[in-house]
């Protein structure tokens, strides 16, 4: 796999769109000079501090959630292994996911063994009905991920976010926490999601985002770039439905040209491609589609002409 | 939970299809060779259904009860809440099915069987009998491993059915005892299907005919 994507990573493209391409994502991507593996990543810088974050991160919803089994453990351990050489950096969870936070805990102890902290962007999520319950729960999740502080946290689907917000930013004053976020999902409550992102000093929020879900592409997206608010995507793979029914069908030829080898790539540059993105979260239990999706931050992106080409692709399908 | 309407059974998955059947699989491992013990309560309950011991139905609650309440702590608190953070509701309600039955059969010596059974108690019979020997088995027809088997008294599904396959045999409906193995059957049902398990449909099926039945034969006795 890692050299089918050095493979598709070389630039055949020609001139026209290629300095099209360059042009429109200059300002917004960078590589991320992390390591030697990761020298050709794509980074977005978040907007409220300019730090660069690598496009793909890892999700953990339903499939680090695997309780006490220790076979199921170790695979979960080498997932986040292969999702860090392969130059990822932000996970995200939440104490709703059952058991995710403390396998991401384990995996993030085996990665150091335990000497130093491990080189993760840690996105978790305040979600309690109970606003003085809120740092409670936050502790006992900085306990389960074994990291010194947590570098977002997200109110979670909004719950009691009323409460938990001013907890969060006074973290962050207090240097406890770096960036603020709120999230949603499958584009519920989003007329509330927009009074708070116009009126409250959040870095972040996380939406759902994929060729078939493109509502916060009218609202969301252009006030998060007025906003200097950054975007984390969540479900690209519509939880695993999309690139299921895609996958019947063959990769289309023209994903060469955005350095696809696969379906994921392709769903994922497709997401990771909007200007307004920061990065996307897809949630995987399996090393082979880890490797897979860490492919997306490789390689070029798809133009706005090759985004509507995907949608208009993927609506025919 | 606001804009409630919108959300999906899918949205409450938590976890995959793998990692619930391997939650058996460790489970059984854990308790081996209890399920031998709960089997063969099992069985025991389904012949003192057919003995005339005047202590029977104290001991066939009595059994049921110690069933529910061993599912609740070692399966529902021990271990389904390391992936289900609702797990501990589930326990509290088995708890409380254990005290309903200790409650109508224990205490008040109320589960009783008539000598000639009617067609919907020989029905539940069936359904008893189902639970204990047939149910198991399913996972196994569907390719699931046998290690990650539901058997009678240790796993809710099967100790569900059988319960309310119990209740309709026995000579009066005891409705107060229903509505837990019914909503297990209902919930359990709806984690399977959005787990996409080939065998989603049968706890819902099985808790409409035992609801349809009871309705039908307290309506008969009027």
């Amino acid at each position: 796999m890692k050299s089918k994507l050095h493979q598709a990573s070389r630039p055949p493209l020609a001139g026209r769109r290629r300095l099209l391409l360059a042009l429109a994502t200059t300002p917004l991507i960078a590589p991320l000079g992390a390591s030697a593996q990761s020298s050709s990543s794509l980074s977005r810088p978040i907007p409220s501090s300019g730090q660069a974050l690598p496009v793909i991160g890892l999700g953990s919803w339903i499939t680090f959630n695997v309780g006490n089994d220790r076979v199921a453990r170790e695979n979960c351990a080498e997932v986040i292994r292969i999702f860090f050489a392969a130059g990822g950096r932000v996970v995200d969870s939440s104490p709703m996911y059952g058991s995710s936070q403390e396998v991401i805990g384990y995996g993030l102890g085996k990665l150091t063994n335990g000497q130093q902290p491990a080189p993760v962007f840690a996105a978790d999520k305040v979600w309690i009905s109970s606003g003085t319950r809120g740092p409670g729960q936050i502790e006992t999740s900085r306990q389960n991920w074994n990291v010194p502080r947590f570098d977002l946290l997200q109110v979670h689907n909004l719950l009691a976010w009323q409460e938990h917000l001013p907890t969060l930013l006074a973290m962050k004053a207090a240097g406890q926490l770096r960036y603020v976020g709120i999230t949603t999902s499958e584009g519920r409550r989003h007329r509330e999601f927009e009074q708070i992102m116009a009126n409250q000093p959040i870095d972040f929020v996380q939406v759902t985002y994929n060729v078939l879900d493109r509502e916060v592409e009218q609202r969301i997206f252009p006030l998060a770039r007025e906003r200097r608010i950054g975007v984390i995507v969540n479900r690209p793979f519509r939880q695993g439905d999309l690139i299921r029914s895609v996958m019947r069908h063959p990769i289309p030829a023209w994903a060469a040209e955005i350095d696809c080898a696969n379906w994921a790539q392709i769903l994922l540059k497709f997401a990771v491609s909007h200007p307004a993105v920061t990065c996307a979260i897809p949630a995987t239990s399996s090393a082979a589609h880890v490797r897979e999706n860490m492919g997306a931050a490789v390689g070029r992106l798809p133009d706005e002409s090759m985004r509507r080409r995907i949608v208009a692709h993927i609506q025919k399908l | 939970m606001s804009e409630w309407w919108t959300y999906r059974p899918s949205d409450f998955l938590l976890f995959a299809s793998r990692t619930y059947y391997r939650l058996f699989e460790l489970y059984n491992a854990d308790i081996w060779p209890l399920q031998i013990v709960t089997l063969s309560a099992g069985v025991m309950i389904l012949v003192l259904m057919r003995s005339r011991a005047p202590w029977r139905g104290r001991a066939i609650a009595a059994t049921l009860a110690v069933c529910w309440l061993w599912i609740a702590w070692a399966f529902h608190w021990e271990r389904y809440a390391a992936i289900n953070w609702a797990a501990g509701y589930f326990a509290l309600s088995f708890a409380i099915e254990a005290l309903l039955l200790i409650w109508i059969g224990v205490v008040r010596d109320r589960l009783h069987f008539d000598s000639k059974p009617s067609v919907i108690a020989r029905i539940g019979v069936g359904i008893l009998f189902f639970a204990l020997a047939v149910q198991p088995l399913l996972g196994l027809l569907l390719g699931r491993d046998w290690r990650q088997a539901e058997l009678f008294g240790v796993a809710p599904d099967p100790t569900a059915v059988a319960t309310l396959g119990l209740l309709l045999a026995t000579n009066r409906i005891h409705w107060i005892a229903l509505p837990i193995p019914l909503l297990w059957c209902l919930l359990s049902g709806t984690t399977l299907w959005v787990m996409h398990a080939a065998d989603a449909l049968l706890l819902p099926m099985v808790a409409s005919l035992v609801l349809l039945l009871s309705f039908r034969r307290s309506v008969s006795r009027r």
